[in-house]
């Protein structure tokens, strides 16, 4: 197997690490508002602690769907059309969710304002429950059959498929429709995301809030990190035991395991240790992310209809070429972007209360207040 | 009912749903381009001059950008993942080249414009001014250098370079780490990109002086002397200063989009004999201004549409510069593409006879999308001589016609940037990769990179879920589309007057007081 092909594969679980470590508190806070706000003003300052900050974590996901395009065109179309719904229901959320961000603040209504913290909520909730359904996917194997390229109706038979490979119409392709990607397993993978998110979140608002939005952030974040790492266990063992032959899993394995219970115990008000708790919940996702892709390897797309059928690092992989060129790329530019994202997360690294945010943001919705004059001809 | 098997074909509604989320994505896309770059200018002059006609443009301007440009990102997201969603045969095939610019856009530009624009909107009071201003700066290249990475893997599409073709993998694989120069060297990218970036300062530039004409003549005519003053010493250079942005993008924008009708008919030359209705080649071929007609395939057939006000040789000057130079008609294209084609075995092994095939793209979309994107974009050109002309010797002019007609303006050439992209993508039918046929000729491997459109749908989704994603999105994207502009247009009628503030005390303060307020725009 190529080098370059391996460093890329390990590249694109550090994308989705970090993708997951900052948007991972971006949902929670979203999942939180209703919980940890006991009003419109508060609400406010929790989705001031990720104003500055959700848009660029976003990114990560996008440079994880794009280095995966990039370095291996087969592994994103398998994926990407095999999930086809699935990935869809993510954008219509993740949609709703950059807008109701984005839109809430700009008019001055209450009203206005809880609607789209309602939809922000929900979309924070479910982003990832999907994201979690997918990635199990990715460990249990997915529906996935060799197919000849000019006629899809032609199964290619496990066997010939080595041979086929150097025939320029082999794909691979999941063929098992949108409710496949739903077992016990996947299922609790994707609560078990939930819950991580969920208790990342309330460990960020910790160290982001003050006074009594800090306190309950402490008490939901207790609670939510024992759940979270009880499913996380869960679904990981579950995981390892079921689905995976990679003995070297057992590492991130215990990595994750360790940091969440740890970041659990760190948690709990008799220690209230905010800033190692979101460390070790980070370390704990991280180990995660590694976790998934160890058990993965040395596929990209596990088939759970024949062995001979899972999407392989080198038959997914792009050229010599193209992973060269995109490791200059980001050996010269990922160390640029971690270094003005650190700068504006130092920018922004008080903490905020209710004083810090501007409640009187945006217009009237029905009152035309400077231009009234002009507009309704009375002075 | 026989339009239903027709409706639940999958490539045509994978085609719909491709043109549906991108021409939307499209109208927020240029404004975002070029009001940050406005919006940048206007607080660089606040800060070099330090007159208050500025501040308030950066901040009217600004609220007005970020509305938009939250739309945008939240549009932009579905581009990057409906290439495998929908068409994931193209993404396998074309995955080595078109997929590292695509990854370099979010490393390069995505990161840089979200992170900036965060500390933009936060920054206010937090940095310093002149690291305030940079956020701005930054946010603009941002979005400038994503635009300049999306059309170099659109413009490959275009036309191929530095690719071959691999028949082991069957895929269209980058030539060496060369290749990737190539890319970026492509003669279409750089005409792309101009076109592109100067329509953009074009249409923000309307946006910018339709919307303070309407201000401006407004404020005039409502006649109290605050009100007076504000259109004389606020709407005014405002509306000079949209001017002068849409003077440099209407340059740019018809000269740019002059080279590329000439590069058009070297590489793509069905394009170019569709949108001016050249039938057979001719030399000296005239412009036709309408027709409602379409051109037969067969030269043979001497059936000709019938042509309303023609300009005898403009086609060929506009396509080599003379008069009386030949340019290529749709027959002649066609039956050369259909013999250049038969004779590959790339093509021909996956595709067949080639004659089965039409090569020349439907013909009145590409000939009416070109013509009305030309007319969509004239609004602008009228606009700046009405204005101007009323504005000449400090005149402020109340006319309420050229202020309707202000606001008028302001769709048409998001009308016209639209139109553009309907041609070009439309225009390459049926190809989804077109070849390069200089290429072809001289028997290279990059003459061996092209796919036709149906063959690069994502085989195993069903047409049923295309057909649903389509609804959703389309309803989905009504939605938002009716409360962006409900925003836009609130914040629009808003206006910039301080006078007399809800809060009552802001008046009093004084102007840092008053920047803190507007210009961290929080959540």
């Amino acid at each position: 197997m190529e080098f370059l092909s391996i460093l890329w594969f390990i590249l694109i679980a550090v994308l989705w690490t970090v993708y997951l470590v900052l948007e991972g508190f971006d949902f929670g806070v979203g999942m939180l508002l209703p919980v940890v706000a006991k009003n419109d003003k508060e609400r406010s300052v929790l989705v001031r602690t990720i104003g500055p900050h959700w848009d660029g974590n976003e990114v990560w996901l996008l440079t994880a769907g794009g280095a995966t395009f990039a370095a291996f065109p087969a592994w994103y179309a398998t994926m990407f059309s095999g999930m086809y719904l699935a990935l869809f229901l993510l954008l219509v959320l993740l949609i709703i969710r950059i807008s109701a961000i984005e839109w809430r603040s700009k008019v001055r209504s209450v009203k206005w304002r809880t609607t789209w913290d309602w939809m922000h909520t929900v979309s924070a909730y479910l982003v990832p429950l999907v994201l979690g359904v997918a990635f199990s996917n990715l460990v249990q194997g997915m529906n996935i059959v060799a197919q000849n390229r000019l006629n899809v109706s032609e199964v290619i038979p496990p066997e010939a498929v080595a041979e086929y490979a150097t025939s320029g119409n082999l794909v691979f392709n999941m063929v098992g429709g949108f409710w496949s990607l739903f077992t016990p397993f996947t299922l609790v993978g994707g609560v078990a995301v939930l819950l991580v998110c969920l208790a990342h979140g309330a460990q960020f608002l910790a160290l982001k809030t003050e006074g009594e939005l800090r306190q309950r952030s402490v008490k939901v974040g207790a609670t939510a990190s024992i759940a979270a790492t009880l499913v996380a266990a869960i679904w990981v063992i579950w995981g390892q035991f079921a689905f995976n032959a990679n003995i070297w899993a057992w590492i991130p394995l215990i990595i994750a395991a360790v940091a969440l219970v740890l970041s659990t115990v760190m948690a709990q008000p008799a220690f209230q240790k905010e800033g190692w708790a979101f460390t070790f919940s980070s370390i704990g996702i991280a180990g995660a992310v590694a976790w998934i892709f160890t058990a993965m390897a040395p596929n990209v797309m596990k088939s759970s209809v024949d062995p001979a059928y899972s999407l392989t690092i080198p038959l997914a992989s792009s050229t010599t070429g193209t992973l060269t060129v995109m490791t200059v790329v980001a050996v010269v530019l990922v160390p640029i972007v971690l270094a003005y994202t650190v700068w504006s997360y130092y920018v922004f690294r008080k903490r905020i209360s209710v004083g810090d945010v501007d409640h009187g943001a945006g217009l009237l919705p029905d009152k035309i207040r400077l231009g009234a004059n002009f507009l309704s001809g009375k002075p | 009912m026989d339009f239903l098997p027709a409706a639940l074909d999958p490539v045509a509604l994978g085609r719909w749903q491709f043109g549906i989320t991108t021409v939307y994505h499209f109208i927020l896309v240029p404004l975002t381009i070029g009001l940050s770059l406005l919006v940048a200018i206007m607080q660089s002059m606040w800060m070099a001059s330090k007159k208050e006609v500025w501040l308030k443009a950066t901040r009217f301007f600004g609220k007005l950008l970020l509305i938009n440009f939250a739309l945008g990102v939240a549009t932009g997201i579905v581009q990057e993942f409906q290439f495998g969603m929908n068409w994931s045969e193209y993404s396998r095939f074309v995955g080595d080249i078109f997929g590292a610019p695509l990854a370099v856009e979010a490393l390069l530009a995505f990161f840089l414009e979200s992170t900036f624009l965060g500390l933009w909107i936060f920054g206010w009071g937090r940095i310093s001014k002149k690291a305030h201003l940079a956020t701005i700066w930054l946010f603009t290249a941002g979005v400038n250098l994503s635009a300049l990475w999306i059309l170099a893997a659109n413009s490959w599409m275009q036309n191929p370079v530095g690719t071959v073709f691999n028949p082991e993998t069957g895929r269209a694989e980058l030539d060496g780490v060369g290749g990737f120069f190539q890319l970026l060297t492509n003669p279409v990218l750089g005409l792309t990109f101009s076109h592109v970036v100067t329509s953009a300062w074009l249409l923000a530039g309307t946006f910018v002086a339709g919307i303070s004409i309407w201000w401006m003549t407004r404020a005039m005519r409502e006649g109290s002397e605050p009100a007076q003053k504000e259109a004389k010493n606020v709407w005014r250079p405002i509306v000079i200063f949209g001017l002068w942005a849409v003077l440099a993008g209407g340059v740019g924008t018809v000269v740019s989009g002059h080279f590329q009708g000439q590069e058009l008919a070297q590489i793509q030359p069905a394009k170019m004999a569709a949108a001016e209705a050249i039938c057979v080649d001719t030399e000296g071929a005239s412009f036709t201004v309408m027709t409602f007609d379409e051109c037969p395939l067969d030269a043979s057939d001497t059936e000709q549409p019938s042509r309303f006000i023609e300009v005898p040789g403009l086609a060929s000057f506009l396509a080599s510069n003379s008069f009386s130079a030949p340019a290529e008609g749709v027959a002649d294209i066609q039956a050369r593409m259909v013999e250049q084609l038969n004779s590959n075995d790339v093509f021909t092994d996956q595709y067949g006879d080639a004659s089965q095939y039409d090569f020349v793209p439907n013909q009145q979309v590409s000939f009416w999308t070109f013509r009305l994107m030309i007319a969509f974009g004239g609004f602008s050109a009228i606009l700046a001589l009405w204005a101007l002309f009323a504005m000449r010797g400090g005149r402020t002019p109340s006319s309420k016609a050229l202020g309707t007609f202000g606001i008028i303006s302001v769709p048409m050439p998001f009308i016209a940037a639209s139109l553009g992209w309907i041609f070009t993508e439309m225009g390459r039918q049926p190809w989804v990769v077109y070849p390069n046929m200089q290429a072809m000729a001289a028997g290279s491997d990059l003459g061996n990179v092209f796919m036709m459109t149906p063959l690069g749908i994502s085989t195993n989704v069903s047409a049923g879920a295309v057909l649903l994603t389509m609804i959703v999105f389309t309803l989905l994207y009504a939605a938002l589309g009716v409360v962006w502009v409900w925003l836009m247009r609130r914040f629009v009628l808003e206006g910039m007057y301080r006078g007399e503030d809800i809060h009552g005390d802001d008046a009093a303060k004084d102007h840092e007081d008053d920047n803190a307020q507007t210009l961290s725009f929080g959540y």
